[in-house]
């Protein structure tokens, strides 16, 4: 599939501008073509490069080193059960042994249909409310086997795709720094001074 | 406020009559908008930081003795003064790439009050002269994400962030960015890697602070969320008014998540230094003791990557110093509590797969000691382990730790504790992470291994779940 859309470049190219050496949009990058295509695309890694001006292996090579990156289709929900610690005190293997069986899958497949994929994960940051699970990095708490029957019925029948975007799409909400309030971004090796505003007689 | 608040929009949180420093807004439910924080002292701190020279903030910070929340515990006010002078620019990270099993705490600041967060960015930039401020928030938490671009977007326009902030000089851009899943990202070179566009490996030491060559090669501040998130309060009380609450070394709050086997699991600010275990686990005002009346068995004190807690640990306080002399660490602010119908070699196997997973594969003894550790429990759990295998667990161990590993002490066993940390053939600690709950299983319940390898002929492949 594809490089960035015209739309999603202008994106890129403002999120570029923020970083002091363009490298660094690298992972927001990568989301944004994940977010358009749903997974990472191989061309779209190659436009990636030609955006921050390293070669195309360089991205592959970190794109391979992050989980949420997936680079082929996965389905339109990807649902996370955690299986660390504290959700596993409260019965989290027996919570994902459940779904399997719901889904007719294991852990690392996708429906047929290609409506969810299923994956076993590492801690959530949710260890209080255990059981938890994300379905496209959206929580649900202390979930029941019950629970997991009810958001399956709720995904098919698209009741929740008002709070749940399809996959690739993490953050609905974007930040834009105004123009006229931006501070002027440069490369850190053209910083040779301190800051104007860290008087000389203020420094630690 | 009365013990045990819960809020339907705070999930996990639980306010108490105890001082609030980070928590204050959580029981609004608009807490994370602009409106209600400046109804609320919002950027108060700001103010009063703006109005004293930076080297003034700076000396504040220092004399609160603020420590580290993310698992190290260093003091912020003495890490800020570990750049190097005439060395420019300076960057700020904050560390939001929460991820340490067990730990529930700097995605709640996050979701909740993000403009705190903010807030806090803006006073160590102008304390400590750094130029510009990234967010590094953990891939996964899109809401956490949401939150911060609103409350970014709207501080921009506000004019509390970017250029000449509030009608003064003082101008410094905050960059929200996000992370991808990978856990070793939150130990902070490999933060710093990944924010330079690469696979996310630490990197070789020395030099051991970034403050010394960071980001870029740069001087960079690499802090906590809830340390960040302290600042705002620090600077409209005072350090006087902090260290006033907690004890001399560990003065402030704490949260602190307490989860698995509790009656009212729950993430509680907590004076520093002074709650003890036995408060948080059975305390009413906290997790209110061991869920249907049963026995503590074994206690996670600080994170996965801290060495478990028995009984005998109960009366500690939650204070840095007393838990590592002790045998442990208090890590992230989290505890993960066993009772008696734990199965334990399959805990510890939960544990040890977490980060033979989460290993970035740079350094050998991680990448092969953990896997192996990981395969040795399995068949251990699975009821084909051997004796042998006990040895080489330890054997595997002391090839990424050598040396004595930290314990705490058994009266039931007769065991002293060996204080926190060990020695280490790796280059950070997802290595001996992967080690600390085999060594710690082993320790102080060595029988349950051996009942499970006598047994081995008769187990079902069922009990590698952890029962409820």
């Amino acid at each position: 599939m594809a490089r960035l859309s015209e739309e999603n470049l202008a994106l890129a190219l403002e999120i570029i501008g923020r970083y002091p050496r363009k490298k660094s949009a690298l992972v927001p990058l990568l989301h944004l073509a994940q977010e358009q295509d749903g997974y990472v695309a191989e061309d779209a890694m190659v436009h990636l490069a030609e955006l921050v001006e390293v070669t195309p292996a360089e991205v592959l090579g970190t794109c391979s080193f992050y989980e949420m990156f997936k680079r082929e289709h996965v389905g339109r929900y990807l649902v996370n059960v955690c299986g660390t610690m504290s959700c596993a005190l409260a019965g989290a293997d027996e919570l994902i042994h459940h779904v399997e069986q719901r889904l007719g899958i294991k852990v690392g497949g996708t429906t047929a249909d290609g409506l969810v994929t299923l994956e076993r994960a590492e801690c959530q940051a949710a260890c209080t409310e255990a059981p938890c699970l994300q379905v496209n990095y959206r929580y649900r708490y202390r979930v029941t086997a019950a629970d997991v029957d009810a958001l399956l019925d709720d995904l098919v029948a698209g009741r929740l795709d008002g709070e749940i975007p399809a996959h690739g799409v993490v953050a609905r909400v974007r930040q834009h720094i105004p123009a006229e309030r931006a501070v002027p971004v440069q490369p850190p090796e053209a910083v040779t001074a301190a800051p104007a505003w860290f008087a000389e007689e203020s420094r630690t | 406020m009365t013990s045990g608040t819960t809020f339907p929009h705070a999930p996990g949180y639980v306010a108490g009559d105890r001082p609030r420093i980070v928590t204050a807004r959580f029981e609004f439910e608009d807490s994370f908008t602009l409106e209600r924080y400046l109804a609320t002292d919002g950027y108060a701190g700001l103010r009063a930081a703006l109005a004293r020279p930076p080297a003034d903030v700076h000396a504040e910070v220092r004399s609160a003795t603020l420590l580290g929340r993310g698992g190290a515990g260093f003091p912020a006010g003495v890490k800020w003064g570990l750049m190097p002078q005439g060395v420019w620019p300076r960057y700020l990270v904050v560390n939001g790439d929460e991820s340490e099993p067990g730990t529930y705490k700097d995605r709640l600041l996050m979701e909740r009050d993000p403009h705190q967060l903010i807030e806090g960015c803006l006073i160590a930039c102008y304390a400590a002269g750094l130029s510009q401020c990234f967010l590094y928030v953990r891939g996964e938490m899109a809401v956490a994400q949401e939150r911060l671009a609103t409350a970014l977007n709207e501080a921009y326009a506000a004019g509390f962030v970017g250029r000449r902030i509030l009608g003064s000089d003082f101008s410094v851009d905050i960059v929200l960015h996000w992370g991808a899943g990978a856990y070793v990202v939150g130990e902070e070179t490999a933060l710093i890697e990944s924010l330079e566009g690469n696979r996310g490996m630490p990197r070789l030491k020395p030099p051991y602070f970034p403050a010394a060559i960071g980001l870029y090669g740069k001087p960079t501040i690499v802090n906590n969320v809830e340390t960040i998130s302290n600042l705002p309060w620090l600077l409209r009380n005072g350090a006087a008014a902090y260290t006033a609450i907690g004890t001399e070394a560990s003065p402030g709050t704490r949260m602190v998540a307490v989860s698995g086997h509790v009656e009212r699991p729950g993430v509680y600010e907590i004076v520093n230094g002074t709650t003890t275990f036995r408060d948080l686990i059975y305390g009413e005002a906290f997790c209110g003791g061991i869920r249907g009346g049963n026995t503590l068995k074994a206690f996670v004190p600080g994170g996965g990557s801290a060495p478990w807690f028995g009984p005998d640990q109960l009366e500690l306080p939650f204070e840095g110093r007393t838990v590592g002399a002790a045998g442990s660490m208090l890590g992230s602010g989290a505890v993960m509590v066993m009772d008696h119908t734990t199965d334990i070699p399959a805990a510890a196997l939960n544990l040890t797969r977490f980060y033979a997973h989460e290993s970035c594969g740079k350094c050998v003894p991680c990448r092969e000691g953990a896997t192996w550790l990981e395969r040795i429990l399995e068949r251990i759990v699975a009821g084909e382990g051997s004796e042998r295998d006990l040895e080489l667990l330890l054997d595997v161990g002391a090839s990424i730790c050598p040396g004595d590993f930290p314990h705490a002490s058994s009266e039931r066993l007769g065991l002293t504790a060996v204080p926190f940390p060990y020695k280490m053939t790796t280059i950070c600690f997802v290595g001996p992470s992967a080690f600390v709950p085999v060594h710690s299983a082993l320790t102080l319940f060595r029988d349950e291994f051996e009942a499970r390898i006598k047994r081995r002929t008769t187990i079902a492949v069922t009990a590698s779940r952890v029962p409820r």
